[in-house]
Parts: structure tokens; C-alpha cells; sequence
């Protein structure tokens, strides 16, 4: 026996060759006998009380605590003529809007009297184009250039433009207001404890419940657009560029502290420029989250490629839904190669690479006179301002419609079958022994999970979490919409754990999947809602359906990462013995990844749980339900919001529990690769 | 690296040649239509001035709301803003001047409490019909009603609970509620008339389309909350099941209701500053007013022929113009 078997805690780097590979460790069964034992009395219980005390609350009622929360609602708004706050909020508004209407008059929309924008269509793609040769490189300038060009080609010129310049705004805010923010937390670790708290509020709450607020404070159309985009996307920059700054090694601000810099010097000199790497990928992360935000945004008349993709669901035509939605995925991932290939030149020039300057220098002057030849040229002629019209774009989508039409009319018994055995064998039962126990029986038994696999800090989280629900009046809904999560969890590991290690053991797979997890986790769920609604029906399935499809890309690639991740050494020394590659992975890759398995879990339920209100628009009810009612009808308001808190509550509990069972036996530092994963996940915007 | 700058210095000569090359045979000047354009800006917009129209979400609403402004802007030169937001937002818009209209409203008692003259703050008036009569009620796929006459009754909706049964109403008949956005009793109506059925919401119009049009198809039993005018009406033509007739009052109390929907008037609800204004396009507001069938056509463009709002409304116009002279009157 080696270490690994009896040790999880510390899993060894490497093997000695010719070691027997590891077993199941013993530790790690016992953790799974409490909890069998748990989950057994607790079925007993509920055979006996089923039915009683669940507290189920219907569809449309409401409890006083609820309507208390919507007079909070009403009282701002019977105010808002004389709340100085609003007038602040106002004047704030008043200044992103025409911001971004002289943004939309320089390249979107005729400033009048001009019959189009001062910069027509090809002064727009060569200034884009430019600006990834002057940051990146000549690859980054073509895919800008491709990018811009099938913004126009496929009929959405004016919409891209729109969601561009929205999350520009809303980025280039995140920037001022969340750098400070992230010194603070990186600097200081009490601030971090606070600053966190909100930021998982910020993330796990649903924008649904505070998209009314914002019309209240910002107004309609783009000012409010860019404040919800702005508090979606905010998390991701400070908590990855604070965990940048925390982690600058602490030997190196020893060694310069000693030569008697200010906080200042230290900060700009030393802990910035170490941590930008890390800063840059936070920035990163914010751009794709504020890109997320753009069919949210359309709710309340943001501009931008949300609006096609929602016009479309109106008339259930995923064609019509298909190609902006295509175009959110192209922007992303320009940005995200932009970003990541000028951060990569940045640092390169740093450190006296990057190629001849002088030779980059003429490079970039005859970029430079060649746009503006072509911003020139597009102020002059109405062809090249205006974008012509093909008919492609819409030739795709219809294209797309019937081979979706196709595939739901072929396949809709099958899939009607699967569901209706998914259902029954584990929804129906699960939902059963957590929403049909008695409240207070649900209520320790989770508690004893909680502490079984997360120990006393994730049972003092979880106690926390479920009296909060309690209260907040909607017990028996968070119930059923933690059955969903939890249902939809084991179906996105069951294919993590398929991909991942296929992923993982084959490097032309991984090639070939990656980009499809990429388009899985960028593409607005609005646009695959109407097929999987056309295979399912309305119905708790259909929500997890979509949170799958969600979901799935990132547990995939932890899992596949996790397992690539394990030494060669270590296979090795288990070929060696004559194992089949089945056993390699069950005894050997699958035990040594178990962290990255963890983790993510963790990742998947709290991405599918960012999937509930959107669940919530396809039959799922519960919780969902309620965030979708109390955003449609203001006087439930005060219900959404105590939904939304809820969904805030089950993520916390979720988070904790997994990152404490994590915890317990991490067997490796938090390396940087890691350390995006710590928190909770950009969840898509609901 | 040379080679990389002689190909990107190559690239950026051939995109001037090519540009010069495609203005050199590329249309009209902009500096000639911005001329015109000051020359006519006098005249542009000067009576109507801007209308913001809020663009509630179903397709019904959109044809009303395009129609409305498709002739605002093309007959009175009114400058039209669509706004694409749910009813709840529309009417906050109403205090700020970021909402003019409503051009289809279906009742809201909750919101008329907060903006109306009197109980709320004024902001928002009622501008009295539009012409369209909402029936909401609860709806069967037509195969169904043909196949089994008897469930158009409510009293023999028992016998059918079972077959209603599906994997999401634990053993009842499932009743599809609607969009939460939409006024509905039906939890209590199923309750108080003791019917063998559970409500299960579908959570969106989508997703209520969706169901039906599948019913419909698979001849699958589906009953749920549905209403016209509605463009699926001329898709999927679904049957009305009666329920104890609609009286003065029966709705009064949300947890005793046990009767069918009343037929709803839609309204016009406007900004109250707004109609105070003289915009020409307030009378074009006060005097619009059509049929269902009339919605239904302009719908049905929309979202069976895949139109645009703004060419579904334009070609409309051009069937109907004795009846928008009627409006513009």
C-alpha cells in the first residue's frame, strides 16, 4: 500500500515504478456510510409523516411577508419624484445614456442630419481591425476583422454594434469601480470577508428580481441595460484580480518593503504589475458575464442582440433566435482571444520580446493610413456606410428552424419517454422525500448531510441558509427547486465524467469539443428554450434539459483538466502492472482527480442553479415560477424578491457544503488555475 | 517577422485598393442627402414631434402597437420609438416620459391603484377601448373536442382527469397555468369546483404555444389556460370549455373564485403629460380602434408568413386605408 491509498488528504505527486496503483481509500468510504444511514432514517421518517407540515404555498398566493416586501417596493417608487438618492441615480442614468447615443451616433445610428453615423461600416471594421494589430497581433486583426464583417454579413450590424458599445460602458465601469474594490479585498483580509458576502448576493442573485428596481433608479432602455450589466459583471474582476493581488509572493514585498517604498510604491510597483496576468483573466471573465447579460438586458429595452434573440422567442422561431444568438458566441470569443492574446503581447514586450520594434513600427503607420483611407472613404459614400443586406443570415436561420423541426418531430416520442423515466425514477421520489417531509424533518436531515460531508463549518452555513428559507415563507418551493438542482447535477457529472476522461485520454477529442462547451456555456438559453420545450412539453424535465446544456461545458472541462492533470508517472507505474484501461481510470485517473471531481460538482450545482428562473419560464414552477411572477406582476413583487433571496440561500448552502467537503482533502495548493474556481461561478444571468 | 510585415503591408495595400475600387463604383454621396435632410429638417417631426411606444411581449400587441406607429410615422411624421418591455415596466415609464402608450391593455387593477388620477399618482390615464375583446378562458386542442364533445362541459372534466394525468401532476389531471404575467384564478377555480386536477404553470406564452401545438399534433389530451386574440388561434383553432358563466363579483375574492373569465375590453392607457400635449399623434391614439379579426390578420404576418412588425403593419395599412383615414379623421 502506498500513501495514496490510506491518506487521501495528501494524494502523492508520484509513484514509485512498479508500486501497486491505489485503491478506494477507506476514508473516503466511511464518509458515504453516515450519510447512507442519514438518508435511510430519513425515509423512514417520511414514510410515516408524508404530507404533513410541508408548507406549500400556490402558484399565485402570497404571505404578508411577501406583500411587505412589494409596499418597499411601492413606497420607492410613490417617492421617486422627491428621493434624493433617485435624483443622484437619475443624474447618473442621464450620463450612460448619452454616453452611449454618442457612441450610436458615431458608428450605429444616423446622426442627424446625416443620413447614417459619421463612421460607416468600413471605417468601423478597419479601426477594429487596427486596434487588434496595434494590441495583438495579425491572426488577432483577421479574426477581428472575420468577427466585425459576419456581424454585417449576417443582418445584425446594428444590434452587434449596440451590444458592443453597452458592454464596453458597463466593462469599462467594472473597471473603475471594481480595481479599487479588489486592492481593498487583496490587501486586506477582513475587507475580503465582507466584500464576498456581496458578491455572492450579486452573483446568485436572479436579475430578474432587480431588474424593476433599476427602471426605478435608471430608468428604461440603455442606462438601465448597462447598471444590470454592470452588477452582473462586477464580481469576476474583483474576485480574480483580489486573489491576483493576494497571492503576489510574500518574500518579494519583504524584499522591496525593505527598501522603504510607500503603499503606494508597493501597490503600483509591485503587487499590480505581478498580479496583472491574473487581473487580465478577471477582466476577461467580466467581459464574457457582461456579454451574458444582452437577452437579460433586452427585458427592459437594452440594445443590443438580446432583442432578435427575444422578438424570436414571441413567435417560437428558434431560426430566427439562432444566428444573434450565433453572433453573442462570435463576439465572445473575439473578445475573449483579444484580451488574452494582447495581455500575452503586453507581457512579452515587458520582458524585451515581441518581435522588431522598429519593423512593427512601420507595420502599425501603414495600418494606421490605410484606416483612415477607410473611415475617410465610409464618410463619403452611402455603400460604405450603410451595411448592404444579404440574405444569408436569414437563410441559416430557416435553415436551422427546419432541421430543429425535423429533429423534434422524429424524435419527440422518444424523448417524450426518456423524460417521463427520468421523472418517475428519480425526480418524482426525490422530490417526494424533500418536499413532501414535514419541513423540520427535511430540515435535520440536511443538516446531517450538510455536516457528514462538509463538517461543523459547512453545518453552521447550511443551519443559516435553511432557517432562512424558512422565513422567508417558501419552503416547500425551495424544496422541489433543490430536488431539480440536485437531479440535474448527477445527469451533468454522469456526462462530465463520459467527456471529461474521454476528453482527458484523447487530445484530438478534446479539440473537437471544446469549442462546442465554449458555444454551450456562451449561447443565450433563450435560443435553445423552444426545441428542448418542443421535445419535453412545460415540465420540471425541460428545466433540467436546459440547465444541463448549461451546465455540462464547465463541469466537462474541470473534470477533463482534473484528469489530464494526474502524473504520467503514475499511469505508468499501474500499466506497468497489466491493469485494462478501464481499470486505469476507475482505480487510478478517476481517485487521483477526485478534487478536480469535487469541484466540479460544486461548479455544477451552482450552475444549474443559476439556471432556475429560466426553469421557471419552461414549466419547472417552484422557485423559478416565482422570481418570473413577481418580475411580470408588480404587485408579487415582494414574492420574487423572497424567491430570489431563497435561490441566493440554496447556492450559499451548496457552495459551502462542497467547498468544505473539497477542503477536507485537497491535495494540491490553490495554483492559479484553481483559483477561478473558488468561488461561485459566473452563472448565466436569469 | 519580415515576412509577417511584408503580408500585413500587402494585406493593408490590397483593402485600400479594394475599398477605392468599390467606392469608385459604389452609390450616392452622403454629403448630398445630409443637404436634403437639413433642408427638410424644418418640417420633420414638427407637429407629432416623438412618440415612445412600449412594445408589450406577445404578438397580438406588437401588430396594435406597429400599426399604430406605422402610421404615426409614415402619415403624421411622428419620430417612433419602440420600447420592447412587460407591462409592469410600461406603466413606471409613464412619470418619466419614457413611455407614451400602451396601446393593448388587458386590466390592472394593481397598476391603476399606483398611476392612475386619485388613488396613485396620475401619470398614466385610460384612453378609453381599442376595439379588441380578450377571451381568456380554458381551452382544449380541437381534435380533442371533436373526438370527446362532452369535455367542452366543465362538470365532465372528472371523468377525463386521468387521461390529463402527466408526469408532472402527481397522479391528477394537469391543468397548463399560464405566463405569470396574465390574470388567472385557476388554482381556485380547480379548488372550489372540485375538480381532480393540479395546476401546473408553463411559466411563459412560449411555452403554452408550444404545449399545444404539440397536443394538437400528437392528439395528446391537453387542457389550459388560453385567450384571443391570439395569432395561434389560426394555427391551432382551440375549443372553449365552459365554465359557470361569469357574474358581477364572482371574482372579487381570489380564493373563492369558481366561475369563467369575464370578456375583457382591452384599453388604450396612455401618459397623462403626453395627452395633455398637442402631438398630433394623440388623436391618432384616441381614435384608434379595430376588431380581433383585424389584429389576428396583422398577427398572423408576424409570426406564421415571418414578417417584419414594421412590413406586416405597412402591408396592412395598404389593404385597410379607409380605416386608418377613419383613426387620422
Amino acid at each position: 500500500m502506498t500513501a495514496t491509498a490510506t491518506d487521501p488528504e495528501a494524494a502523492p505527486r508520484r509513484v514509485e515504478p512498479g508500486a501497486p496503483p491505489p485503491v478506494e481509500a477507506e476514508a473516503h468510504l466511511s464518509r458515504w456510510i453516515p450519510a447512507s444511514a442519514v438518508v435511510v432514517a430519513w425515509i423512514v421518517v417520511w414514510s410515516f409523516t408524508e404530507g404533513t407540515d410541508t408548507l406549500p404555498l400556490p402558484g399565485v398566493a402570497r404571505t404578508e411577508l411577501h406583500d411587505g416586501f412589494t409596499e418597499l417596493q411601492n413606497w420607492l417608487l410613490a417617492g421617486r419624484d422627491t428621493n434624493p438618492v433617485m435624483q443622484v441615480t437619475n443624474a447618473i442614468a442621464e450620463f450612460f445614456r448619452s454616453w452611449v447615443d454618442w457612441l450610436q451616433r458615431m458608428v450605429v445610428k444616423p446622426n442627424l442630419p446625416r443620413p447614417v453615423p459619421e463612421i460607416g461600416w468600413l471605417g468601423v471594421v478597419a479601426l477594429a481591425t487596427y486596434v487588434g494589430l496595434a494590441i495583438a497581433s495579425w491572426r488577432i486583426a483577421i479574426l477581428v476583422c472575420a468577427s466585425f464583417l459576419s456581424f454585417g454579413v449576417l443582418g445584425f450590424w446594428q444590434d452587434s454594434l449596440d451590444l458592443l458599445i453597452v458592454t464596453g460602458i458597463a466593462v469599462t465601469m467594472v473597471v473603475v469601480i471594481g480595481m479599487p474594490l479588489a486592492v481593498l479585498i487583496g490587501t486586506h483580509a477582513g475587507a475580503n470577508r465582507v466584500v464576498t458576502v456581496f458578491l455572492d448576493l450579486m452573483q446568485t442573485m436572479p436579475t430578474f428580481v432587480y431588474l424593476l428596481p433599476i427602471v426605478l433608479f435608471f430608468g428604461i432602455g440603455t442606462s438601465a441595460a448597462v447598471v444590470a450589466t454592470l452588477i452582473y459583471a462586477l464580481p469576476p474582476l474583483i474576485r480574480i484580480a483580489g486573489f491576483g493581488i493576494r497571492e503576489v509572493p510574500e518574500t518579494t514585498i519583504e524584499a522591496t518593503d525593505s527598501a522603504g517604498q510607500t503603499y503606494w510604491q508597493r501597490l503600483l510597483k509591485v503587487q499590480v504589475p505581478m498580479a496583472r496576468k491574473t487581473i487580465i483573466v478577471g477582466l476577461n471573465q467580466t467581459t464574457l458575464a457582461a456579454l451574458s447579460m444582452a437577452t437579460l438586458a433586452a427585458f427592459v429595452d437594452g440594445p443590443g442582440l438580446g432583442q432578435p434573440v427575444l422578438d424570436a422567442l414571441r413567435i417560437n422561431d428558434v431560426g430566427a433566435a439562432v444566428v444573434p444568438g450565433a453572433l453573442i458566441v462570435v463576439m465572445a470569443v473575439m473578445l475573449d482571444r483579444t484580451t488574452t492574446a494582447a495581455s500575452e503581447r503586453a507581457e512579452k514586450v515587458a520582458r524585451g520580446g515581441g518581435g522588431d520594434p522598429r519593423v512593427r513600427r512601420v507595420l502599425l503607420l501603414v495600418g494606421a493610413a490605410a484606416t483612415l483611407v477607410a473611415v475617410y472613404l465610409s464618410r463619403t459614400y452611402v455603400t460604405l456606410a450603410e451595411f448592404p443586406t444579404y440574405g444569408i443570415g436569414d437563410r441559416i436561420g430557416s435553415a436551422v428552424g427546419d432541421g430543429v423541426d425535423w429533429f423534434t418531430d422524429t424524435f419527440g416520442e422518444l424523448t417524450g419517454a426518456f423524460k417521463d423515466a427520468i421523472t418517475n425514477a428519480l425526480l418524482n421520489p426525490m422530490q417526494s422525500l424533500l418536499a413532501e417531509s414535514p419541513w423540520y424533518v427535511s430540515f435535520a436531515a440536511i443538516s446531517a448531510l450538510a455536516f457528514v460531508f462538509g463538517g461543523a463549518r459547512a453545518l453552521v452555513s447550511t443551519l443559516v441558509c435553511l432557517a432562512g428559507i424558512y422565513y422567508l415563507d417558501l419552503w416547500h418551493d425551495a424544496m422541489i427547486t433543490l430536488t431539480m438542482t440536485m437531479v440535474a447535477t448527477v445527469l451533468v457529472m454522469a456526462l462530465a465524467l463520459v467527456f471529461g476522461v474521454w476528453m482527458a485520454r484523447d487530445r484530438r477529442v478534446d479539440l473537437g469539443i471544446r469549442p462546442i462547451l465554449d458555444a454551450g456555456q456562451t449561447i443565450p438559453p433563450f435560443v435553445y428554450l423552444i426545441p428542448v420545450l418542443a421535445l419535453f412539453g412545460p415540465s420540471r424535465f425541460t428545466a433540467i434539459v436546459a440547465a444541463i446544456v448549461y451546465a455540462a461545458p464547465a463541469a466537462i472541462k474541470l473534470v477533463a483538466d482534473g484528469v489530464k492533470g494526474v502524473s504520467p508517472t503514475t499511469i505508468e507505474a499501474g500499466r506497468s502492472t497489466g491493469q485494462t484501461t478501464w481499470q486505469e481510470i476507475v482505480k487510478v485517473q478517476l481517485p487521483m482527480a477526485r478534487g478536480s471531481l469535487v469541484l466540479a460538482t460544486n461548479q455544477g450545482l451552482l450552475y444549474v442553479l443559476s439556471m432556475t428562473v429560466i426553469g421557471g419560464l419552461v414549466g419547472a414552477g417552484a422557485l423559478g415560477f416565482d422570481v418570473v411572477y413577481g418580475f411580470s406582476r408588480s404587485e408579487a413583487w415582494g414574492k420574487g424578491l423572497a424567491a430570489g433571496l431563497a435561490i441566493v440561500l440554496l447556492g450559499i448552502m451548496l457552495d459551502r457544503i462542497t467547498r468544505a467537503a473539497a477542503d477536507v482533502r485537497r491535495d494540491d495548493g490553490p495554483g492559479t488555475r484553481r483559483a477561478f474556481h473558488i468561488r461561485l461561478p459566473i452563472g448565466p444571468p436569469h | 517577422m519580415r515576412i509577417v510585415t511584408s503580408r500585413g503591408a500587402r494585406l493593408g495595400a490590397l483593402a485600400t485598393v479594394a475599398t477605392l475600387a468599390l467606392s469608385a463604383c459604389g452609390g450616392g454621396s452622403i454629403e448630398a442627402e445630409t443637404e436634403a435632410n437639413e433642408s427638410q429638417a424644418a418640417e420633420a417631426g414638427g407637429e407629432c414631434g416623438e412618440l415612445n411606444m412600449a412594445v408589450n411581449p406577445w404578438v397580438g400587441y406588437e401588430a396594435s402597437a406597429y400599426v399604430v406607429g406605422t402610421v404615426a410615422q409614415d402619415q403624421l411624421g411622428c419620430t417612433v420609438n419602440y420600447k420592447d418591455l412587460k407591462e409592469d415596466v410600461s406603466w413606471q415609464g409613464f412619470g418619466t416620459g419614457e413611455v407614451d402608450v400602451v396601446i393593448e391593455d388587458w386590466g390592472h387593477p394593481d397598476l391603476e391603484k399606483k398611476f392612475f388620477e386619485g388613488e396613485g399618482d396620475g401619470t398614466a390615464m385610460d384612453m378609453g377601448p381599442q376595439g379588441n375583446v380578450g377571451i381568456i378562458g380554458w381551452y382544449v386542442p380541437p381534435w380533442l373536442a371533436e373526438e370527446h364533445p362532452d369535455i367542452l362541459e366543465w362538470e365532465n372534466l372528472n371523468k377525463y382527469a386521468a387521461d390529463f394525468a402527466t408526469s408532472e401532476s402527481g397522479g391528477q389531471g394537469q391543468f397548463l397555468g399560464a405566463d405569470p404575467s396574465y390574470v388567472q384564478f385557476d388554482e381556485a377555480i380547480v379548488s372550489n369546483l372540485d375538480l381532480d386536477f393540479k395546476v401546473v404553470f408553463s411559466g411563459s406564452e412560449a411555452a403554452s404555444i408550444e404545449a399545444f401545438r404539440k397536443a394538437e399534433e400528437n392528439k395528446e389530451f391537453l387542457i389550459g389556460y388560453f385567450y384571443e386574440p391570439q395569432y395561434f388561434m389560426a394555427e391551432v383553432p382551440l375549443a372553449k370549455v365552459a365554465l359557470p358563466p361569469y357574474e358581477e363579483g364572482c371574482q372579487a375574492d381570489p380564493q373563492d373564485v369558481a366561475c369563467d373569465y369575464p370578456e375583457t375590453e382591452l384599453k388604450k392607457i396612455v401618459g397623462t403629460d403626453w395627452a395633455a400635449s398637442d402631438s398630433t399623434a394623440v388623436g391618432l391614439v384616441e381614435n384608434f380602434e379595430w376588431t380581433n379579426e383585424d389584429q389576428n390578420v396583422v398577427a398572423g404576418y408576424i409570426a406564421g408568413d415571418g414578417m417584419s412588425p414594421e412590413e406586416a403593419a405597412t402591408t396592412w395599412i395598404e389593404d385597410n386605408q379607409d380605416k386608418v383615414d377613419a383613426w387620422l379623421g
